[in-house]
């Protein structure tokens, strides 16, 4: 597709997520919910829909909803109603889905993406409302039958909508890079497309630039990770380019993103509108939250990684760079910061933690919380090495020690001896000895080839078993054949 | 009189002085079944020999009890008499029968009932029509008219129904028994299979108000499985029970005695409105005026209602599936459709396209949203007269029980024998039916009385004082 025909069009896009939030337990019944365990291991006759049961809510997954909208800047409508969708499906045991239709729990909110100029770019959330999950089919090729697992029904998921305000594949993958961080700094859900806990639909359509009106769009489903909705909408974007562009009209149809392929693919299935005959759920009365519940969940709500990104690039003068990866997660950014606190040279900390502390963590596929480094073990080692008392060989050495033995910095340099000799007494001994034992290398220093002094420092380092301080060393052996 | 025939609190006091066991009471009851079953056919199936302590504690209630076969009972099979819930055995208790065992209830059967409590004359059961007791050609009422006929009998001592429109206050009615619908919120639906979660209430089938009071006191209250259930406290209803009428003010409905009654019920209850009045109470006139559209409210709520609450029974997890032998659409869509055509009754499947219908896109507005509209018009019509009344009393059915086969091809004044009961589940108020004399066929009539939400003590209290000053709760079917 030439860049011309590219130009011509204008791509909208809009984004459904569902997100499984982690209560403890489900959202109608009591049962744990927990992702993982085998086949029908956490079902009670609730969640199996079985006759004469009935849903009690699940406090807790209102409460974790409320946060999540209340963090996406939502207005959030006290008064709490559930509605049923009716539809068939053998994984919806009740024959149809807890959900709420037209008193959605929040609206009118939004969460920003960067945009091009380095400036932020609003994306409209229109609603946000809670609902049940539904179970899982797995399909057994053996047999050639299906087989239901009703663990994941009735666990709490949210689902988030946008305006049709996305103009690319990258802005949808920024707002969906967005959306997880935000909802992990919130401790609600774990936001893992592989496992399930955040699920994402897409709705597409192209426009001939500045034309106001929207162009007919399809819904793409079965992407399993934010690259795959990135690479589905450029796909689709292009397919429909296409379309236009040789005189085709698009069909309003949902469409499957096949990763093999590398396309979407239409479902084929001449889509009956479905009518989900929506109506309130007689089983759960509606209620009213109260102000003061809303105001402690608005309270609990911690800085927000939008917010503390702005902040680190004020306070401590971080990069751009530096301070999105400080808040990519909320305990490396608390790590940072309380390392700041404790020896305020953040830019410093800030590469201790991007290099060796992040690259640990991912070899050991670790959390910081698991670690055993302490803000008070990293800054000082740091301090140390500006101190000129750990050369940065035995910084890292100390590192690596605080790392696997979770002894205190202190200890470890101790211990290890790691510790650098920057008695000038003791050096000006080891230099005399270097030049006699290097006499034919001493000369060409005298003669002036200044280069050669790393070498007489090599020594001397050496005969010090690398805790002599080399930048006192080089001076004393300028001091002593340049003078 | 034998055991069986026997209330409940007559039971009790033979009980707790010894001069009976409760197998010996269990025994009666099941001798009576032994003789009249093959011809009443109240219970779809009945319970082994439970095996008892004959010494209990002294607040046990060890009376045999009938359940509605649309109350889950832990491991015992509960079919709603659907074909398409044929073998479903629930692994947990309804909260009212975790109640009734917890106060040492004996279990004698599950009762008859229409499909899915879709009637009025427990024909539409799958199991085959239960029939009234007093005359073996007419129905029992419905829908718990196994539970009515069961009572009626002495098969039970008393029983367990379920009322969403009428479906306990019908059958007490035509059986001369006492039916009991409590507030809606009253008692715990946990484990009553739904019809229309918004109008379904649990409640007692006895021979007088006085087993009505003691078996209210056994199943209400508070249940955390329930969230339409009332967390408010349950008084003891036998307290309520003081034969003093003086004062109360009743209201009678003018829009209940018009067109369609049967004279001879209009009398019954005429006469049953003379006596409270000479007991003191002061009756008055009063105005219903959206009465008139409560069957047509009722039949779009419920069926509604009941369409979403039937889509369970698909074949996939329970009770009967059905695969026809060569596809014809894809072998899922093919399943639900065999199971569903074959499982569910004509009632079944005309009350499921009801209410799919009115709650269609394009129709919903017209049809589910205005029945929601009137039904608030309805309770509004009772707000208003409780607010100057402190009951109201009305016939509880037009007519005495009617013959098998009568009705069965005319679903619409099938659905008008409910025409008096319907308002109260409308608007979620109590009502009890107490038997207020006969036909010269030798067909009980029942009266009615209705009072405001959570108020089940005022019925109690005046059907108890109307009770002491009659003798229709003596009369007992089998005796010679």
């Amino acid at each position: 597709m030439n860049q011309v025909v590219q130009q011509k069009y204008e791509t909208v896009i809009g984004l459904e997520v569902h997100l499984q939030l982690k209560t403890e337990t489900k959202i109608f019944c009591g049962c744990a919910n927990v992702f993982g365990r085998e086949p029908n291991a956490q079902v009670c006759p609730v969640c199996l829909g079985l006759p004469g049961t009935l849903p009690v809510l699940n406090k807790k997954a209102l409460a974790y909803a409320m946060k999540a909208a209340l963090a996406l800047n939502c207005q959030i409508n006290s008064f709490i109603k559930f509605d049923r969708k009716n539809y068939y499906y053998p994984d919806l045991p009740k024959g149809y889905q807890i959900s709420q239709y037209d008193n959605p729990i929040a609206s009118h909110g939004y969460l920003e993406i960067p945009a091009e100029d380095g400036r932020v770019k609003r994306i409209t959330i229109k609603r946000a409302h809670l609902e049940e999950d539904a179970g899982k089919l797995i399909h057994d090729e053996g047999t050639n039958s299906s087989l239901v697992d009703y663990n994941r029904t009735g666990t709490p998921l949210m689902e988030i909508v946008t305006e049709p305000d996305l103009r690319s594949s990258q802005e949808a993958y920024d707002y969906l890079q967005n959306l997880k961080l935000t909802l992990q700094y919130l401790n609600v859900s774990d936001c893992d497309m592989e496992k399930g806990s955040l699920r994402c639909d897409a709705n597409i359509s192209i426009r001939e630039t500045g034309d106001p009106c929207l162009g007919t769009k399809t819904e793409l489903k079965n992407m399993n990770s934010f690259k795959a909705v990135k690479a589905a909408l450029e796909f689709e974007e292009r397919r429909q380019q296409k379309a236009l562009e040789s005189g085709e009209r698009i069909v309003q149809e949902t469409r499957l993103w096949d990763e093999g392929r590398g396309a979407t693919v239409s479902m084929r299935s001449k889509e009956e509108a479905h009518d989900y005959r929506y109506f309130p759920e007689p089983d759960l009365v509606p209620f009213v939250v109260d102000e003061g519940v809303i105001d402690t969940i608005r309270r609990s709500i911690p800085e927000l990684p939008q917010q503390k990104y702005k902040r680190f690039r004020s306070e401590y003068k971080l990069s751009d760079y530096d301070a999105n990866i400080m808040v990519q997660d909320a305990d490396v950014a608390n790590f940072f910061e309380a390392c700041a606190r404790l020896y305020p040279q953040p830019k410093k900390i800030c590469n201790w933690i991007q290099g060796p502390l992040l690259q640990e963590l991912n070899a050991r596929k670790a959390h910081v919380r698991d670690l055993r480094m302490t803000p008070e073990y990293l800054t000082t080692i740091i301090r140390k090495t500006d101190e000129n008392v750990l050369s940065n060989l035995a910084a890292k050495e100390a590192f690596q020690h605080v790392m696997e033995t979770g002894k205190s910095a202190d200890e470890v340099i101790e211990q290890k001896g790691l510790a650098q000799v920057s008695d000038s007494g003791i050096l000006e001994s080891v230099v005399e000895e270097v030049i006699r034992d290097n006499e034919k290398v001493a000369g060409q220093i005298r003669e002036g080839k200044e280069s050669a002094v790393g070498f007489l420092v090599g020594q001397a380092m050496r005969k010090t078993q690398g805790k002599a301080n080399p930048k006192i060393l080089g001076e004393l052996i300028r001091r002593r054949l340049l003078a | 009189m034998k055991l069986n025939e026997l209330t409940a609190h007559e039971i009790l006091d033979l009980i707790r002085s010894r001069r009976t066991s409760i197998s010996e009471v269990y025994e009666a009851v099941t001798d009576q079944i032994q003789t009249t079953e093959k011809d009443v056919r109240a219970y779809v199936r009945l319970n082994e020999k439970p095996c008892h302590a004959d010494a209990l504690d002294a607040a046990a209630v060890p009376v045999p009890i009938g359940i509605k076969d649309n109350i889950c009972v832990a491991g015992q099979e509960t079919a709603c008499c659907s074909k398409i819930l044929a073998g479903f055995r629930p692994p947990y208790d309804a909260t009212v029968i975790r109640k009734l065992k917890a106060s040492g209830a004996v279990f004698v059967g599950s009762t008859n009932m229409d499909e899915f409590a879709f009637g009025s004359s427990t024909e539409n059961s799958c199991y085959g029509p239960t029939r009234n007791p007093w005359n073996l050609d007419c129905v029992p009422g419905g829908s718990s008219g196994g539970s009515a006929a069961a009572v009626a009998s002495g098969e039970a001592i008393w029983a367990i129904g379920s009322d969403t429109g009428g479906s306990i206050r019908q059958p007490a009615s035509f059986c001369g028994v006492v039916g009991l619908k409590p507030t809606y919120g009253r008692v715990s639906r946990y484990g009553l299979v739904a019809f229309a979660s918004s109008l379904d209430q649990i409640g007692p089938l006895t021979k007088d108000v006085t087993d009505a009071a003691l078996l209210m006191n056994i199943i209400a209250g508070y249940d955390e499985y329930d969230s339409t259930c009332a967390d408010m406290p349950v008084p003891d209803y036998t307290q309520a029970l003081m034969n003093d009428v003086k004062g109360l003010k009743i209201g009678i409905p003018q829009e209940y005695f018009v067109a369609g009654i049967d004279p001879e019920v209009k009398a019954a209850v005429t006469a049953a409105i003379e006596v409270l009045t000479e007991g003191g109470a002061v009756v008055e006139e009063v105005s219903l005026p959206h009465t008139e559209y409560a069957v047509a409210t009722y039949y779009i709520v419920a069926t509604a209602e009941a369409s979403s609450n039937l889509a369970r029974y698909d074949g996939v997890q329970y009770g009967l599936r059905r695969q026809p032998a060569a596809v014809r659409k894809n072998p899922l869509i093919d399943m639900y459709e065999e199971t569903r055509d074959a499982g569910f009754g004509p009632e079944a499947k005309r009350r499921i396209m009801l209410g799919t219908y009115s709650l269609s896109s394009g129709y919903y507005d017209d049809y589910y949203l205005k029945g929601l509209k009137v039904r608030t018009l309805i309770k509004q019509d009772f707000d208003h007269v409780f607010r100057e009344f402190d009951a109201v009393v009305t016939p509880t059915c037009p007519t005495t029980a009617f013959k098998i086969g009568e009705k069965m091809d005319d679903p619409l004044s099938m659905y008008l024998s409910d025409v008096y009961t319907i308002s109260v589940n409308l608007s979620g108020i109590p009502a009890i039916s107490v038997p207020c004399g006969f036909s010269k066929h030798r067909l009980p009539i029942g009266l009615q009385i209705l009072a405001k939400p959570f108020n089940e003590e005022m019925l109690l209290r005046i059907a108890y004082a109307y009770e002491q000053r009659t003798e229709w709760h003596k009369r007992r079917v089998f005796e010679r």
